[in-house]
């Protein structure tokens, strides 16, 4: 019942009774009774008003409620009476269930809130998948799907719903007559992908079946772009745009909420927009992400065993081609969520040790406090109160403190969930990340366990004796405190263990990210400031023109002053995968039909590419300018290329023929040192074409090397740049120390906030060792005093205390540095350069907690040996 | 707190379980409150069963709650203030007739040990 209802009916039976006496007294009266005598006759015919309503009440059965009432009120008393206590049993509450709470709006909103589109769960990715276990070490076992695949994946099964396409794409969004160039992320989605996911265009309509062609003309535009370039004016369905100088039709615009695959995209084109034929008809050109719908009758496995057999035929049809035997499902949500699942669910974990150390604390001060109302405990259970109604007042208690730490937990997690939103760009941007009514849920959870948790135990330990016990201790206060003592040193010991694992994760993770930033990519990284930009196809029709941009380019920038050096390739190291070719070597055997085919990431690179960017020659020569379109195409490879296909033989004057380059043969005119595609990556194969070969890549990367400050000559290169064409869009202006940076992603960010919450389990498993030790000496002061009264020195003292204050942290390290191995294995795939069991990181961990440890116990151990023996032993 | 004490009284005092008969008989006449009913048990009895304050308004609030009665302030005709008027209800009708059945079991069973003579001739 609710308590304001209990008021009102308090009040009315108060009323009922006042009338009801009243009545009795004028009655009295009116026999003849005078008017002073008259209420006291009243009174008495009457009886105990007070019990009367009481026992009225009752009736109602408040009893349990006012008697819940009663321990609150006497709970927040009690709290306000030891206000430091309570202020700083608070504050570990709020800490503890703040990050806690903000680490699972996160976890709920990414790994489980599902996609906001129709019936999501029965949305999943299917990718190509090489059955050699060689290629799946590539990351092959989940490629990207050929268009020729999907077409027939599509054409020829039945067991899905439908399926739909979408493929990577950039523009270069100008005005109508090139001005305001902009180069926006772009996707290319098929006709069917809206309808399929179960989304609506918010204005206008999604792509017609006939749009998704070649020559097709339509756009689409998300949310951010529609309010930010064209001022939210619906007026622009209908309209057209330019995209790479072509004009597209708008022909609606996205909802707001609708982020996926990624917030960074601003237009959709259909899927076989601006694609050539040939293109859409090649079964080994791997760009194409497929989303497919589960029919609610048919299971995955029988619907994903029909593509797999058409996929199989194609494999046994195109033998020489990289075209895989299989194929592999992912749930969209957990293809969303790959990069970040891991790393979510180690934060969780380490903010759960967190919450586990917070509630052990709690609990060990609230150990420490029962012993100073032990008395009070004693007494009341031996005059006869039930222990359940004493378990239930301390309970209270912890709930009162659980409950005022997680209101203001889940105030301070709202701000720090939009912290660490801000600070992960890792995260999926599809799922929009807020606490719901399922966070909340969870907080409430989070507070009665805690309360559970922490108060039980002391409640348990504080009220287990039987009267006779009571009697006996109550009389010296030294016993019965050894029980207690040692729940307290368990506590501890519990408290350490966690730290311990939390601090070797940290320091796995810290040392990984160290590893990482120092890691040699291969070239030159220092004072490096590269840009990126794609010429477009309309405007560069021919190699010629592209090759004097690119040239011209080149030289204005090499003769500019600052400039040390200039490179110009599509990659730079550490910048990504870029692409990869399948090769074969024509002057080797065939290799079996069927068998992997030898593959290596592919970059182009201008002749002073090496040289610039410091990336030494092994053997052969660079490119030189008449590396260009017209000749019979070179190709330099890296020494690991040279070392796994041309383990025994010299591989310059040897060909590589790409099949996918219109079966061109590439003769090897040198081999290059190794380079990383990716920090923390092993390096694979690279193959390097001339960039003046006159092929189809144009979108490149500049890299300067510069005298001094690289950011400083940002502005004058993109001048070069604009003076020869003003409406080439420059993208990603950025030092190479950046990009590496970038490329770590969120390494840095998991590694420093597992570092947070061990130094905070470290500081409170520190406080822990001081309360517990001060408790101690407290206990012991009349002992001590005996022991120096009979000569025991200050040293032997402090020693005394010493190692009963350190043997939880032994034990305590012990069994943390045993779990830890456990922990090492859950995070294994998340380090780099360090093995899970690193001596250097368990020998850190063991000294600074003992570190910590001791001088946590040197201050009550010092206080012990100041004790004045003549002092203790008059208290005594 | 709600342990219930009684004084000892040398004057009838109402059988356990029979008071909220007698209540529910009494409103058969009509609304009434609290105080009416009371005087109304102790006057009809002669004032042999003594009305116990601490008996009687937890009895109506548990009629209450059961449903039997329900209440409203109104004013009496005679005081120009308001009471809590208790009024019976048509579930209450219907207990009154149970519990009244019931009695008249209780009271035959009780008279058949107490007097078996009168019973046998």
């Amino acid at each position: 019942m609710r308590w304001w209802r209990l008021k009102k009916r308090d009040a009315d039976v108060e009323r009922e009774l006042q009338s009801d006496l009243e009545l009795e007294e004028e009655e009295q009266q009116e026999r003849g009774v005078s008017p002073e005598e008259s209420r006291y006759a009243a009174l008495r015919a009457f009886g105990n008003p007070t019990l009367i309503s009481e026992q009225t009440r009752a009736v109602w059965s408040w009893t349990w409620w006012d008697f819940l009432l009663r321990d609150f009120r006497i709970g927040i008393r009690t709290l306000f009476r030891s206000p430091g206590f309570s202020i700083i049993a608070v504050l570990v509450m709020a800490l503890c269930i703040g990050a806690t709470t903000s680490m699972f709006t996160v976890v709920r909103s990414v790994l489980l809130r599902p996609l906001p589109f129709r019936d999501p769960d029965r949305l999943v990715m299917i990718y190509e998948h090489f059955r050699d276990p060689s290629m799946n070490s590539l990351q092959f076992n989940l490629n990207a799907v050929a268009p020729a695949d999907y077409y027939d994946w599509r054409a020829q099964t039945h067991g899905f719903e439908d399926m739909a396409a979408w493929r990577y794409w950039q523009f270069n969004l100008t005005g109508e007559k090139g001005e305001l160039p902009e180069l926006v992320e772009a996707r290319g989605g098929s006709w069917n992908l809206f309808p399929l996911l179960g989304v609506d265009a918010a204005i206008g309509r999604t792509f017609t079946q006939s749009e998704d062609r070649p020559q097709g003309d339509a756009v689409m535009l998300t949310w951010s772009l529609f309010e930010r370039r064209f001022g939210g004016a619906p007026s622009i369905v209908g309209r057209q745009i330019h995209l790479d100088g072509k004009p597209y039709t708008v022909v609606g615009v996205l909802p707001k909420w609708f982020t996926y695959p990624d917030a960074k995209v601003r237009v959709w084109v259909p899927y076989a927009s601006g694609m050539p034929p040939e293109i859409l008809a090649h079964h080994d050109f791997h760009f194409t992400r497929v989303v497919a719908r589960l029919r609610p009758d048919v299971s995955l496995a029988s619907s994903l065993s029909q593509v797999e057999a058409v996929q199989y035929r194609e494999h046994l049809e195109n033998l020489h081609a990289p075209v895989a035997e299989g194929v592999t499902p992912k749930p969209l949500i957990e293809d969303l969520a790959q990069n970040v699942k891991r790393p979510l669910i180690i934060l969780l974990c380490a903010v759960a040790c967190v919450l586990l150390i917070g509630c052990l604390n709690v609990a060990n001060l609230l150990v420490a406090r029962s012993a100073a109302r032990q008395r009070e405990i004693d007494v009341r259970s031996a005059l006869g109160a039930r222990r359940l109604t004493l378990i239930r007042e301390q309970l209270i208690e912890s709930l009162l403190i659980s409950a005022a730490g997680g209101i203001a937990g889940v105030l301070v997690s709202v701000s720090a969930t939009n912290w660490l939103v801000s600070q992960w760009t890792d995260l999926p941007s599809a799922q929009s990340i807020y606490a719901d009514g399922t966070v909340l849920a969870f907080a409430c959870a989070l507070v009665l366990a805690t309360a559970m948790l922490a108060g039980l135990l002391p409640a348990l330990s504080s009220t287990s004796k039987g009267a006779i016990a009571v009697l006996h201790s109550a009389s010296r206060n030294v016993a019965g405190s050894h029980s207690r003592t040692a729940l307290r040193k368990t506590l501890l010991t519990v408290e350490i263990a966690t730290t311990v694992v939390l601090l070797f994760a940290a320091g796995l993770l810290l040392k990984s990210f160290w590893r990482l930033r120092t890691t040699d990519v291969g070239c030159v990284t220092g004072n490096v400031l590269t840009l990126g930009y794609s010429l477009p196809t309309e405007k560069y029709s021919t190699p010629e023109k592209v090759n004097a941009f690119n040239e011209t380019l080149l030289e204005r920038v090499r003769s500019m002053p600052g400039v040390r050096a200039a490179a110009l390739g599509s990659v730079v190291p550490g910048a990504g995968p870029g692409g990869d070719d399948s090769f074969t070597i024509p002057e080797h055997p065939p290799i079996a039909p069927g068998a992997a085919m030898p593959d290596a990431l592919y970059r182009r690179a201008d002749p002073g590419y090496f040289s610039a960017l410091g990336i030494p020659l092994v053997s052969g020569r660079f490119f030189v300018e008449q590396d260009r379109a017209g000749r019979s195409g070179t190709v330099i490879i890296s020494r690991m290329l040279a070392l796994q296909y041309f383990p025994d033989e010299d591989p310059l004057g040897k060909h590589l023929h790409v099949a996918a380059h219109g079966n061109a043969d590439y003769e090897i005119i040198g081999v290059v040192a190794d380079t990383l595609y990716q920090v923390g990556q092993p390096a694979k194969p690279m193959m390097y074409y001339s960039i003046l070969n006159g092929e189809s890549d144009r979108a490149l990367t500049l890299a300067m090397r510069t005298a001094a400050d690289p950011l400083r000559l940002s502005v004058s290169v993109q001048k070069q740049i604009a003076d020869l064409d003003p409406q080439l869009p420059v993208h990603d202006v950025l030092t190479m120390d950046d990009i590496i940076e970038q490329s770590l992603g969120n390494a840095s960010l998991s590694a420093s906030l597992v570092l947070g919450f061990a130094v905070l389990s470290l500081i409170l498993a520190s406080v822990g060792l001081y309360g517990v030790l001060s408790y101690l000496t407290t206990q012991r002061t009349g002992e001590i005093g005996v022991r120096m009264a009979l000569g025991a020195q200050r040293g032997e003292v402090v020693r005394l205390m010493l190692g009963d204050g350190l043997r939880p942290a032994f034990y305590g390290l012990a069994l943390g540095l045993a779990a830890s191995v456990g922990a090492a294995r859950l995070i294994q795939s998340m380090l780099y350069g360090t093995g899970p069991l690193d001596p250097a990181v368990f020998a850190s961990v063991a000294a600074s907690l003992l570190t910590v440890a001791s001088m946590a116990c040197l201050v009550p151990a010092w206080k012990a040996s100041r004790i004045d023996p003549m002092q203790a032993l008059r208290t005594e | 707190m709600s342990s219930m004490k009684r004084r000892t009284q040398n004057r009838g005092e109402v059988l356990q379980g029979t008071l909220d008969m007698l209540i529910l008989r009494t409103l058969l006449y009509g609304p009434a409150h609290g105080h009416q009913i009371g005087k109304h048990i102790q006057r009809t009895t002669n004032d042999f069963l003594q009305m116990q304050h601490g008996s009687l308004y937890p009895a109506l609030h548990r009629l209450e709650r059961r449903g039997w009665v329900t209440s409203k302030w109104e004013v009496a005709p005679d005081r120009n203030r308001e009471f809590k008027y208790y009024r019976l209800t048509d579930i209450g009708r219907k207990q009154l007739v149970v519990e009244e059945s019931q009695w008249k079991k209780m009271a035959e069973a009780v008279a058949r040990v107490m007097w078996p003579a009168a019973e046998e001739s």
